[in-house]
């Protein structure tokens, strides 16, 4: 078993030495492909799209037949260690890997498995979520989208909003209500291909500029029979482990970080002592620094204590919570430290790191809000963490 | 210093912190810390529940099997001081066979680790590290003095508080060899008998109920063999001491409020006020899941510091005050809000919400504060 582990190590180590473009060393993921700053448009990022996902090697522990490799944690565990090993990055992200994959294993049928799991798995298809409406935001199951039986398909009309990469998205995984009469009970789980007619998207312009926000009009879209996930009216359910798998994502993402400490040298200066000369912002830099290493050892933590089957695992619902507050402390914190550098909205006399800080902190007032708002994770932590009553 | 190598694995931990539980909770629940606060012994602590802590092998678990002890490393000392730390049972584990145990592990020769070591373990002896002085935790302010007398050394000054000092027959010493109050060259650590001609001890009444000391020293001879470390050099070493003590004390505060945290949130459930239980109001529940997430913080940094005592890693001190800063931070934060979600009765003596409050601020105080290891995160940072 050791011994065919390390083969497969070796086989790894061969397979990156040949396929993994030495332009993309050291890269991250595109984990928002609506953001110039981290597109990756070079012909070396599709040919790695490709390669990773011929072998099946994006999703590794999915099965063969839904475009995975089959493997078992520890096989996936060596290949994770050879792609770190070598400044590879998994280039098979999105919420179709992150949400609507593990939501189909589980709830799909083997029909929509087979049909959808493997374009994800290649890195074929963007996925985006309709949840949200302008009257459904942390009560998500107010939504009125319309949907009605039209004998051999379903006949929709209403609008989402908030949603991720719609303008470039392949297909829409999309709650409707089917019954006016139930809340949770009358909502409906479809899958929506963004090319039919009457699928109209465009993102919404917001206080840092465009965004991957989009707002989306559904207008009489007929939907397939074959595109419901789970039952009629049974949306909700999966729904909320959809969301689930969300606030998970959410949590354990390492923001791409800007490092405070050479900024704050850099604007602010030392003084003798060598000390910030900002000695009002220095305490708060620090203790700053420090839950945000805290945060990354409690995500560390998770980890090991989910592999370990341990039940003392942090909940998501407090970690997506420390995760945005920490973060925006990071993008506040970053804006105060440029002083008047940090007020310009564009041209040439700001510097384009100046310009992004500020893009950045104007738009990281939405962690707090997307996925389930801060008060919305607390509702959660309240009632199924510490188990609070209801009344 | 030669690091020991910890080959403890996860079901050890698990059942060391288990029977470290049911000890706790059976042996040593609040009522025996309200029954030592009025009976007021000096010493700070019962001497019956510490020598059942002594035979269950808890002042070896970083002592190597050479001198007495059990090799277990500090995640498994942590663990046991979170428990110890849920019902804020006063021992002296951490000064003895933590804190004076590492100033010997550390700086001693073999003829001291051989002479107090196995005593420390067996508890036959109870260290304890003579350090502060001024109002602010300042390891490098030392200015008790420590003359050159023959081949030794004359001792005059005093220590206050001392940890457990009433209770101490061993001292470790932080005396001042050379230079003034402020530099940490001319800091020497000495080991000195509680019973040596010249020492004179007042105990100190605190809030925790720990009797701590005030101790004097008056012309204490101290000969070469009582020299811990090189002359003048003992600074590295005490901060060394120091960060080995506050790492376990963080978790013994993380054990505190987590059971403070536990207890209110149980009380949430059966309060009832308006009609209903007062922790289905909103304004509650979200202060207490912002708390957990606090508390989360907390227990990663804890255990990231002695992780990294266990592995030796280079950025100890780092992690060290990361996790006694939001140790102190978020006691604190607990503390207060046990006492308001409690309402009235929390603010009853009767009531344990109280005990918990006076801990967290002695524990914050204690190795430094919150601004202290700040200060000293941001220095290490250079910023």
């Amino acid at each position: 078993m050791e011994g065919d582990l390390e083969a497969f190590r070796i086989e790894v180590r061969d397979w990156l030495s040949a396929n993994f473009p030495p332009s993309l060393h050291g890269l991250t993921p595109l984990h928002n492909p609506a953001d110039a700053s981290e597109r990756h448009e070079s012909a070396d990022y599709h040919r790695w799209v490709q390669a990773v996902g011929e072998k099946g090697w994006g999703l590794p522990t999915w099965a063969v037949e839904y475009g995975g490799a089959g493997y078992d944690a520890d096989k996936a565990d060596v290949l994770a260690q050879e792609f770190a090993r070598a400044g590879a990055f998994n280039p098979i992200v999105g919420l179709g890997v992150m949400m609507l994959g593990p939501t189909l294993l589980e709830f799909g049928t083997e029909e929509q498995k087979r049909r959808h799991l493997p374009p994800i798995a290649r890195g074929e298809t963007r996925w985006c979520q309709g949840f949200s409406e302008p009257g459904a935001g942390s009560d998500l199951a107010s939504l009125q989208t319309r949907c009605e039986d039209k004998g051999d398909h379903w006949l929709i009309n209403g609008q989402k909003i908030w949603t991720s990469f719609a303008h470039i998205a392949d297909w829409c995984f999309c709650l409707v209500r089917t019954d006016t009469t139930r809340k949770q009970g009358g909502i409906t789980f479809l899958l929506i291909d963004m090319l039919t007619p009457g699928v109209d998207a465009r993102p919404l312009k917001l206080i840092n500029d465009t965004s991957h926000f989009c707002e989306m009009f559904l207008n009489d879209v007929k939907v397939p029979k074959s595109e419901t996930v789970g039952e009629v009216n049974g949306g909700w359910t999966i729904a909320k482990r959809l969301l689930q798998h969300e606030r998970s994502g959410l949590s354990e993402q390492r923001r791409a970080t800007l490092d405070l400490v050479p900024l704050a040298r850099e604007y602010i200066g030392l003084d003798a002592a060598g000390r910030l000369a900002d000695g009002d912002l220095r305490p708060r830099l620090l203790d700053h620094l420090i839950m945000d290493r805290a945060y990354a050892q409690t995500i560390e933590r998770r980890a090991a204590a989910i592999e370990q089957g341990s039940p003392h695992a942090p909940a998501v619902s407090t970690l997506k919570n420390l995760g945005a507050r920490i973060a925006q402390d990071r993008n506040e914190l970053a804006v105060e430290i440029l002083g008047n550098r940090s007020m310009g909205w564009e041209g040439e006399l700001y510097r384009d790191e100046e310009l992004g800080i500020v893009r950045d902190w104007l738009y990281s007032k939405c962690y707090s809000i997307y996925g389930g708002s801060h008060e919305v994770q607390n509702n959660i932590t309240a009632k199924q963490v510490l188990n609070l009553p209801d009344q | 210093m030669g690091e020991a190598v910890v080959a403890v694995t996860r079901e050890d931990q698990e059942m060391l912190a288990d029977a470290a539980r049911s000890w706790v909770r059976d042996r040593a629940p609040v009522s025996a810390l309200r029954k030592l606060r009025n009976q007021r012994p000096e010493l700070g602590y019962d001497p019956d529940l510490y020598a059942e802590i002594v035979s269950m092998g808890w002042t070896g678990m970083i002592v190597p099997e050479a001198y007495s002890g059990h090799d277990f490393g500090f995640q498994g000392m942590g663990l046991l001081a979170e428990e110890l730390g849920r019902n804020l049972t006063p021992a002296p584990l951490i000064a003895s066979a933590v804190t004076a145990a590492s100033a010997l592990l550390l700086g001693g020769t073999d003829a001291q680790k051989s002479r107090w070591l196995p005593r420390l373990v067996d508890g036959s002896s109870i260290g304890a590290l003579a350090l502060e002085e001024a109002a602010r935790h300042d390891p490098a302010a030392v200015a008790l003095t420590a003359s050159r007398s023959g081949d030794g050394w004359l001792l005059d000054g005093w220590k206050r508080p001392v940890e457990f000092g009433m209770a101490a027959d061993l001292f470790v010493v932080a005396a001042r060899t050379n230079g003034g109050p402020g530099d940490t060259a001319g800091v020497s650590l000495f080991l000195c008998d509680a019973s040596a001609e010249g020492v004179e001890r007042h105990p100190l009444t605190q809030i925790d109920s720990r009797a701590a000391a005030a101790v004097r020293f008056q012309r204490v001879a101290v000969g070469p063999e009582q020299l811990l470390g090189a002359v003048d050099q003992g600074f590295g070493l005490l901060d060394q001491v120091l960060d080995r003590t506050r790492a376990v004390l963080a978790a013994e505060m993380l054990g505190s409020l987590q059971e403070a945290f536990e207890r209110t949130v149980d009380y949430l459930k059966i309060r009832k006020q308006f009609g209903r239980h007062i922790g289905s109001f909103q304004a509650l529940q979200h202060r207490a899941a912002d708390l957990l997430g606090e508390i989360e913080l907390v227990r990663s940094a804890v255990y990231s510091a002695l992780a990294a005592l266990d592995s030796g890693d280079d950025d100890v001190a780092l992690r060290v005050s990361a996790a006694k800063v939001l140790a102190g931070r978020t006691f604190g934060h607990v503390a207060r809000e046990m006492i308001q979600m409690h309402g009235g009765i929390g603010m009853t003596d009767e009531h344990d919400a109280g005990l918990y409050l006076k801990r967290a601020h002695i524990a914050d105080m204690t190795a430094g504060n919150i601004a202290f290891h700040r200060e000293r995160f941001g220095k290490l940072l250079g910023v």
